[in-house]
């Protein structure tokens, strides 16, 4: 497994957040990861040994468990959701034709408006995963992220 | 008549070649090659240009031509397929994009294989992409050369043959001279080309009903000879309980699938962040799911005004029904906007069978050279001459698809796209999410992953009735079939997760903490990032 070897590190730094202005947008008025996370716990205070020590040191630590936890909190749920939608819709598509043949509205049918509700659920999670993740994870991921470069850079020199 | 067609097609089939070679050899004099260039395009493209590219690597003419033609024939259980492809895009956006952005440089092997013992991963995770973009590549060739044959009018074994043949040395020059920037544009171009015709038919649908979507649906129900039943599920799958379980496991395959495709995972490579890899899902799911939602429209549209019967006859699988279309809404036989809107759509179909075989040839060539010949190769090489034997094994793998392509011509191949998505499914799934999430994986248990997917998926293809023992099969001779379902998903991904499970338990090798920190880390931060 190789590790990042320091200058490579360090042209990430110069030109991650560039990148991230032009092409994702980043709109925060003070930058990518210029200051300290308002009131969440800086994650880690001690420097770590070698990398894999930084590694396991920044995943104990309790910004990293935050956002990891935001994390799975959102996607295990839409997952299983999502996936159990889904898997209803196509049982109840091949085995359940007088179900869904029932007429609701004009010609609209159960299997219209379910197929069209896929779709339609299919979009609403698209933009509820991006915004939770824009809201809730990007900016402390970011902020771990430089840390943990830091952290590894100083690991191996 | 069939005389203008022609003309007319292939002067925009020409203009497209003229187009993207031009792309091609613009981005090759502009840019020498490292690997980061050649796999990743320099990881420089925006959201918005991957979203279009993302949406131009998985909408194949199968989508466009068949998914439509489907609808035509058979109405509602066409539009499942649509679903599926769509639903699919929630595992990518959810589980799976960010992360690989986050802990891949490359390939999906590189995920899987970053927290393993690298080479017996790397070989499974190789020899398992290139099989699934080999099988979905040799459907897309065979299904070029009938395609062509059929817009084209005819249909000579020498037009086909000579079809699949100029598509595969197409794709070699675009991969191998352009790589991952090349492809990427010509995406980029294909997919705009694509919406842009399925707009325009869609907008012409609806104005012939006036925007009446009831008025759609109803005639679509009365012309295509089924009345009602039209527009509920159960005229192509609601038969034997073989075929509606043959619907489930397809319907698996699909939604698990898409997440394993080789050649969609390496796109979320060309762009800086996990962030923007984020925003390059939520445009293409925009960009899949309003196509998708148009193919409806259009299949309807044509079982209503073109007719079912009609449909049938052009063609037994409804590939013609776009096309059938078209001509209808230009005006219909002989008129001037008839020949030019059914030129357009033969010329989209062709832009993007060349798009998608692109995009494919790139990403076996990198699990060749990158994962394959990388483990097996000395340590201490140069990254450079890894690029040479990436463009060495995209004119390799033109080869195969080439060869494979002629000798299946006659066959009916569309299993070949489940099975692709199966085996990505059964066999890349499992070692993916296992790695990003299972604190305990270990090597054996991705080792086993990957074959405990890939072997009963392919095994069980072959003992199906698509192999053979029914009058439809590729040998209708022989009888093997042991296993009743065309599509193995439902079985091999089961097992595919299973058999990771397995290893990882009876492994004598404790899983390492500081990897899978490692790991963890990284995909949740972007830390050392590629």
């Amino acid at each position: 497994m190789e590790k990042e070897a320091g200058p490579d590190t360090a042209v990430l730094r110069l030109d991650d957040p560039w990148d991230e202005a032009s092409a994702a947008g980043w709109s925060e008025p003070d930058g990518a990861g210029a200051t300290a996370a308002d009131g969440r716990p800086r994650p880690v205070e001690r420097r770590g040994h070698t990398a894999a020590e930084v590694y396991l040191e920044v995943q104990g630590s309790p910004a990293f468990r935050e956002v990891r936890r935001r994390y799975r909190r959102f996607v295990v749920p839409a997952a299983a959701a999502f996936l159990l939608w889904y898997l209803a819709y196509v049982i109840a598509a091949t085995t359940a034709h007088d179900l869904m043949a029932r007429p609701v509205a004009g010609v609209l049918n159960v299997a219209m408006v379910a197929g069209l509700g896929q779709f339609l659920t299919t979009f609403l999670l698209t933009w509820a995963y991006a915004r939770h993740a824009r809201l809730h994870r990007d900016r402390v991921a970011l902020e771990l992220r430089w840390e943990t470069q830091e952290m590894t850079r100083g690991a191996e020199r | 008549m069939r005389g203008d067609h022609q003309t007319l097609a292939l002067l925009l089939f020409s203009v497209f070649i003229a187009v993207t070679l031009g792309i091609t050899t613009w981005v090759g004099r502009k840019r020498q090659g490292s690997a980061e260039e050649f796999y990743a395009g320099g990881r420089l493209f925006s959201p918005m240009e991957n979203g279009f590219a993302i949406a131009g690597d998985y909408m194949s003419a199968a989508s466009f031509l068949g998914i439509s033609g489907l609808i035509a024939l058979y109405g509602y259980d066409g539009m499942l397929y649509s679903v599926g492809f769509l639903v699919a895009w929630l595992v990518v956006l959810l589980l799976v994009a960010e992360l690989v952005r986050n802990c891949g440089r490359f390939t999906l092997a590189d995920v899987v294989a970053a927290r393993m013992a690298e080479r017996p991963v790397r070989t499974a995770v190789g020899i398992s992409s290139v099989t699934v973009s080999v099988l979905y590549l040799v459907a897309q060739m065979v299904g070029a050369g009938s395609l062509v044959a059929l817009l084209l009018g005819g249909t000579s074994d020498t037009v086909r043959a000579w079809t699949v043949v100029g598509v595969g040395a197409l794709m070699v020059v675009y991969v191998s001279l352009g790589g991952m920037r090349a492809t990427t544009w010509i995406q980029i171009v294909k997919a705009v080309l694509l919406m842009a015709g399925a707009v325009t038919l869609t907008v012409l649908v609806l104005v012939r009903f006036h925007g009446d979507v009831n008025a759609l649906l109803t005639s679509a129900a009365d012309r295509s000879g089924h009345g009602r039943d039209f527009l509920s599920p159960g005229l192509r799958y609601g038969g034997s309980w073989t075929a509606r379980f043959d619907f489930v496991s397809l319907g698996l395959a699909l939604v698990l699938g898409t997440a394993g495709l080789p050649h969609i995972l390496s796109r979320f490579y060309t762009v800086p962040t996990a962030r923007a890899a984020r925003r390059s899902v939520v445009w293409s799911i925009g960009l899949i799911g309003s196509f998708y939602l148009m193919t409806v429209v259009l299949g309807f549209g044509a079982a209503a005004l073109v007719g079912s019967a009609e449909v049938r006859t052009s063609n037994a699988s409804g590939n013609t029904a776009v096309p059938l279309l078209a001509l209808v809404l230009g005006g219909g036989e002989g008129s001037t906007g008839g020949t030019v809107l059914f030129a357009v759509v033969a010329a989209i179909a062709f832009a993007t069978i060349l798009a998608v075989v692109a995009g494919i040839t790139l990403a076996s060539s990198a699990s060749v050279a990158h994962d394959l010949y990388a483990s097996l190769r000395r340590r201490g090489a140069k990254p450079r001459s890894e690029v040479a034997v990436a463009r060495v094994a995209a004119a390799g793998v033109g080869v195969v698809a080439i060869g494979l392509g002629l000798l299946a011509q006659d066959l009916n191949v569309a299993f070949l796209v489940g099975l692709a998505f199966a085996v990505a499914a059964s066999a890349n799934l499992p070692a993916l999410l296992y790695s990003l999430f299972w604190r305990s994986f270990t090597t054996r248990g991705a080792v086993w992953a990957v074959y405990g997917g890939l072997v009963p998926a392919v095994l069980l293809v072959l003992l199906s009735p698509v192999v053979s023992g029914s009058p439809t099969s590729l040998f209708p001779g022989v009888d093997l079939a042991l296993f009743p379902l065309e599509n193995p998903g439902l079985v091999s991904i089961p097992a595919g997760f299973l058999a990771g499970w397995l290893g990882t338990v009876t492994s004598s090798e404790p899983p390492d903490p500081a990897k899978h920190a490692e790991t963890e880390v990284r995909s949740l931060t972007g830390a050392g990032a590629a």
